[in-house]
């Protein structure tokens, strides 16, 4: 194994062509995810997190420019040949995606669709021996073996949920991108499934890119959080100081949405953010969270704010930090590109 | 004038494919009011939404009553339309709940047509149906009229849902998970906007969610659920700050941004409801029988079934034979006799 | 599906050109298909004709007594298609025989559509024993074999134009009423169904309002496919001498031909002009038919 980082993404665009013209999706992404760490992105539909976990795996749709690097273990997926892709896809990195319960066949047992990657990719494998990976598998995502006789209608949203990370694990991945995970499934459920996550991920020492609009299941999971808002970052930082001292209005907006129970201050007074994310054909200029933000004044208006570092391994994309009523942390020097 | 809506010994049951009985409500008691917000808090699978159904006639109890101010509802065509005049419910799902081919003002019109209001009203349907919309927070309302339901985005869609509720002018709304399918930054304010219809109309407000965080945001009491019955109601500031059922104690403990509480997850999911669990029937699971914290009452647990908690919307009560030893009362404070074990 | 009480605000005049747009895409999509357009400019032809039936031949053409063609006579420079066993013009007799034709597929596919659509919503959205009768009759209907059935009813209501619409009409519906009742029950669980009965809204509510139109596509697209079959009916009914002897189909035509031997004295001009604009209208029919199905059955069709 090399020393580089398990995934490294920079400066990554991704645009789509459409018929009204073309449509930037992700505009220049930097993102780090090293072994045995989550990073969540957080956002809000429509702000590029789920085109940035397609593109990891080249798998966005035809109609799309990508431009900038995905380094996987070093090597650039997005130059990478058929071959080389197609190993890193089979064994280097998986993704859940959002909505996937769905993605289940309903006429096969469920334990013949968590061994089918394995049979492709060992047609030598023997029955039993991939009855017993299969075992293994939901074992450690916390159901009981005998499910996979199970038919995926016999199971729950949670219990599919489950079986849809055992198959994301059937081939020993590297890096596992989870897009909206618990999106659909009551807390306790989602409780359960993200214990088998972070499990997984102290135990076996892989990396997870963890996709979710709440970031107070990002905060209590991952070690990093990335918010993206209309395809940029505009905040990264250490997960539990995003949550609790947010830098950048966005990033406080989303905080406080999922309001801590038993704060007097949130009580009657649920905080959302006003309006929609904008179009990506159609940007505002200046700062692109300038129309929504609390706090915009006239010096958003010129351009858009790079992403300044400010100490501790934090950067914020606005210019209004550390101006009055702005959380006090001290700017630190230089840009971070 | 305050209206009531309420459930007494409400039961409903479903039956399966497999020609069992599943009891998705097994006597539950509950009381809402215009001008208060009420959280109604439970896993799926828990019989939340089945209340919510049954509460405005949708599902059809085989036990117990519905009750609006005061009166027994019947089943006749008459006597629902004229409860769903007062009372509207805004369904789960925003992208399904909505007629693909209906514009926005259909949509929207469609109460005002069915109980014939704009004739006894000195305003056009027009005009009626702006201000549901404005007052659902949509403006200019008129850019809307002809939008289609895919042309919006999910927390439009939830707004639209919401004015068409509100153009018939109820005093009572039943939002089923008014937010869980929405963004973040939209969740507020559409919470924001239950709150102030509390305040501006008086309206009074049943919230159906899994989202104890949102229960925190906006309402005055909250009831747990649990497989057909509420083990836990009160006052939310009590019930979320000091809950007495282990099952309220540990859904709070994973509830995301509580660092103080050590995370309980509970094995499994609520079990089906054609074999509800005898004697208390969150036994199975239950944290505080498992680690030996109920030893003194654990008999009890496992073979005495707890009584209909009331929907008296005073006081903090819950269905725990734990609790109610530790306060050295009779189980579960309430006037209901005694039911006999499934 | 008409908005009724549109907001007034200039907003009619909006929501018409909406309306329209939609119509535009649904023309834009349904050009696509080729077989659909050629379906489609057959059947136009055919249409003129019929209407222009008047100006392309006069109708004393038809009277048996004012003919004064050779019997059974060959195409010739005066009689393109040649004459029939009375002395007229099979041109004239093809004419004004796709009036015929036309108007009993037509009107018999309107009789066939309001009693399936009926059938089909009422026995799904309905359950109980109303939605079990009506589902019942329709399996009957279904299962009863169509031509003795057709034969039968045709014999005891004697000849007719209007007896031959209301046969091919009460005996062609059960398979529409199948089609309406499955998608029926799959609209009635949508949730915007459950919020109109929430709101308050009657069962003649919800399945006016709702359900009905959202079924409209389905009907739309089956009833081309039903004209196809009710022409063929026509045909074969007339075939049989069941239809009206006093007006001239492409049916009664075939069974004219038949009678006096056209086939074996070798009078292909009296036999093959009908049959073929028979097999031309049916298949326009089903060509618009299935291209207007791909174009309207979101479940066909891959957008949204």
């Amino acid at each position: 194994m090399s020393d580089a980082s398990l995934l490294a993404i920079r400066d990554l665009h991704v645009t789509y062509a459409t018929g009204d013209g073309p449509l930037p999706a992700v505009r220049g992404v930097d993102l780090t995810v090293e072994r045995g760490q989550i990073v969540g992105v957080a956002g809000e539909s429509g702000c590029g997190k789920s085109t940035l976990a397609s593109t990891i795996l080249r798998l966005q749709p035809s109609n799309a420019t990508v431009s900038g690097t995905v380094l996987f273990d070093g090597r650039d997926v997005l130059t990478m040949r058929w071959g080389e892709l197609r190993a890193v896809r089979w064994a280097g990195a998986s993704i859940v995606f959002q909505g996937a319960l769905h993605s289940l066949n309903p006429v096969h047992r469920i334990g013949d669709q968590i061994s089918e990657p394995l049979r492709i990719h060992n047609p030598s494998l023997a029955d039993r021996a991939s009855r017993q990976r299969v075992g293994e598998l939901l074992d450690q995502v916390g159901l009981d073996p005998q499910r996979a006789r199970s038919y995926p209608h016999q199971l729950s949203g949670g219990q599919k949920q489950r079986v849809m990370i055992a198959m994301a694990l059937a081939c020993d991945p590297e890096l596992v991108v989870a897009d909206e995970p618990t999106t659909a499934l009551d807390v306790m459920v989602q409780a359960q499934v993200l214990n088998v996550l972070s499990t997984l991920v102290r135990e076996r020492g892989v990396g997870m890119m963890m996709i979710s609009h709440d970031l107070s299941v990002l905060a209590d999971l991952c070690d990093r959080i990335t918010v993206m808002y209309a395809g940029r970052v505009v905040e990264e930082g250490p997960a539990r100081r995003i949550f609790v001292e947010p830098l950048h209005p966005y990033s406080a907006a989303l905080s406080a949405a999922f309001p801590r129970v038993g704060d007097p201050a949130a009580r009657f007074a649920p905080s959302g953010l006003p309006g929609d994310p904008p179009q990506p054909w159609l940007l505002p200029g200046g700062c692109t969270f300038a129309p929504r933000c609390p706090r915009a004044a006239e010096v958003c208006l010129p351009a858009e704010p790079p992403l300044t570092s400010y100490g501790e391994e934090r950067s914020a994309a606005c210019v209004r930090i550390g101006e009055p009523d702005a959380p006090s942390v001290e700017p630190a020097s230089g840009h971070v590109s | 004038m305050t209206a009531e809506l309420s459930a007494h010994g409400l039961r409903v049951e479903f039956t399966t494919r497999t020609g069992r009985v599943a009891r998705a409500l097994d006597g539950v008691d509950l009381r809402v009011r215009s001008g208060e917000v009420v959280a109604l808090v439970g896993e799926s699978g828990s019989g939340k939404t089945t209340l919510a159904r049954a509460l405005i006639g949708l599902a059809r109890p085989v036990a117990g009553e519905v009750r609006w101010n005061g009166s027994r509802l019947d089943r006749s065509a008459r006597a629902l339309k004229a409860l769903r005049r007062q009372v509207q419910l805004v369904l789960q799902d925003p992208s399904g709940a909505l007629n693909p081919r209906q514009t926005v003002y259909e949509s929207v019109a469609e109460g005002l047509r069915v109980h014939r209001l704009v004739s006894g009203s000195d305003k056009t349907e027009a005009e009626l149906v702006a201000a549901a919309l404005a007052s659902a927070g949509l403006r200019p309302p008129e850019s809307l009229f002809l939008r289609y339901p895919h042309e919006l985005s999910g927390g439009q869609r939830q707004r639209v849902l919401i004015a068409g509720a509100l153009a018939v002018q109820p005093q009572l709304l039943i939002a089923d998970e008014p937010v869980s399918s929405l963004d973040a930054s939209i969740r507020g304010e559409i919470l924001a906007l239950l709150l102030r219809l509390r305040e501006e109309l008086g309206l009074g407000v049943l919230v159906v969610t899994h989202d104890l965080g949102l229960a925190w945001n906006i309402a005055d009491r909250i009831a747990v659920m649990y497989l057909g019955r509420v083990v836990e109601s009160g006052p939310t500031e009590e019930v979320l700050t000091a809950p007495q059922h282990p099952y309220t104690q540990a859904l709070l403990s994973v509830v995301p941004e509580i660092e103080e509480l050590e995370p309980v997850v509970l094995r499994g999911e609520i079990p089906d409801p054609t074999r509800i669990p005898a004697g208390c029937r969150f036994h199975p699971r239950c944290p505080a029988l498992a680690s030996g914290e109920a030893e003194e009452v654990a008999e009890s647990c496992r073979t005495v079934p707890l009584s209909v908690l009331s929907g008296e919307p005073d006081g903090h009560r819950s269905a725990c034979h734990l609790v109610s030893a530790r306060e050295g009362a009779v189980p579960a404070s309430s006037t209901e006799t005694e039911e006999v074990a499934p | 599906m008409t908005d009724l009480a549109a907001p007034r605000l200039s907003a009619r005049h909006l929501a018409r050109q909406r309306r329209l747009a939609s119509y535009r895409r649904t023309w834009r999509a349904f050009r696509r298909h080729r077989s659909g357009v050629a379906g489609l400019a057959i059947l136009l032809v055919f249409v003129l004709v019929a209407l222009a039936a008047p100006l392309l031949a006069s109708s004393d053409g038809l009277d048996v007594t004012l003919a004064n063609g050779p019997v059974l006579g060959a195409p010739s420079s005066h009689y393109w298609l040649g004459t029939d066993d009375n002395g007229r013009s099979v041109l004239t007799l093809l004419i004004w025989g796709s009036r015929i034709s036309l108007l009993v597929g037509l009107s018999a596919t309107v009789i066939s559509m309001v009693i399936g659509t009926l059938m089909g919503l009422v026995s799904g959205y309905f359950g109980g024993w109303i939605g079990r009768i009506t589902f019942r009759v329709t399996e009957w209907m279904l299962v009863i074999p169509f031509l003795p059935l057709a034969i039968g009813l045709a014999t005891v209501l004697g000849p007719g134009l209007f007896n031959i619409i209301i046969v091919i009409g009460v005996t062609s519906w059960p398979s529409t009423a199948l089609l309406i009742r499955s998608q029926t029950l799959s609209i009635k669980e949508r949730a915007y169904v459950e919020r109109a009965e929430a709101i308050g809204g009657g069962r003649w509510h919800q399945m006016g309002r709702h359900v009905l139109p959202n079924v409209m596509p389905m009907v739309f697209a089956n009833t081309t496919l039903t004209v196809a079959g009710a022409i063929l009916t026509e045909t074969t009914l007339s075939f049989l001498g069941l239809g009206d002897p006093t007006r001239t189909s492409w049916g009664s035509m075939l069974d004219s031909a038949y009678q006096v031997g056209a086939i074996t004295t070798g009078s292909w001009w009296f036999v093959i002009p009908p049959g073929i604009c028979v097999v031309l209208v049916v298949l326009a029919f089903t060509l618009i038919g299935q291209a207007l199905e791909e174009v309207l059955n979101p479940r066909l069709r891959a957008r949204r």
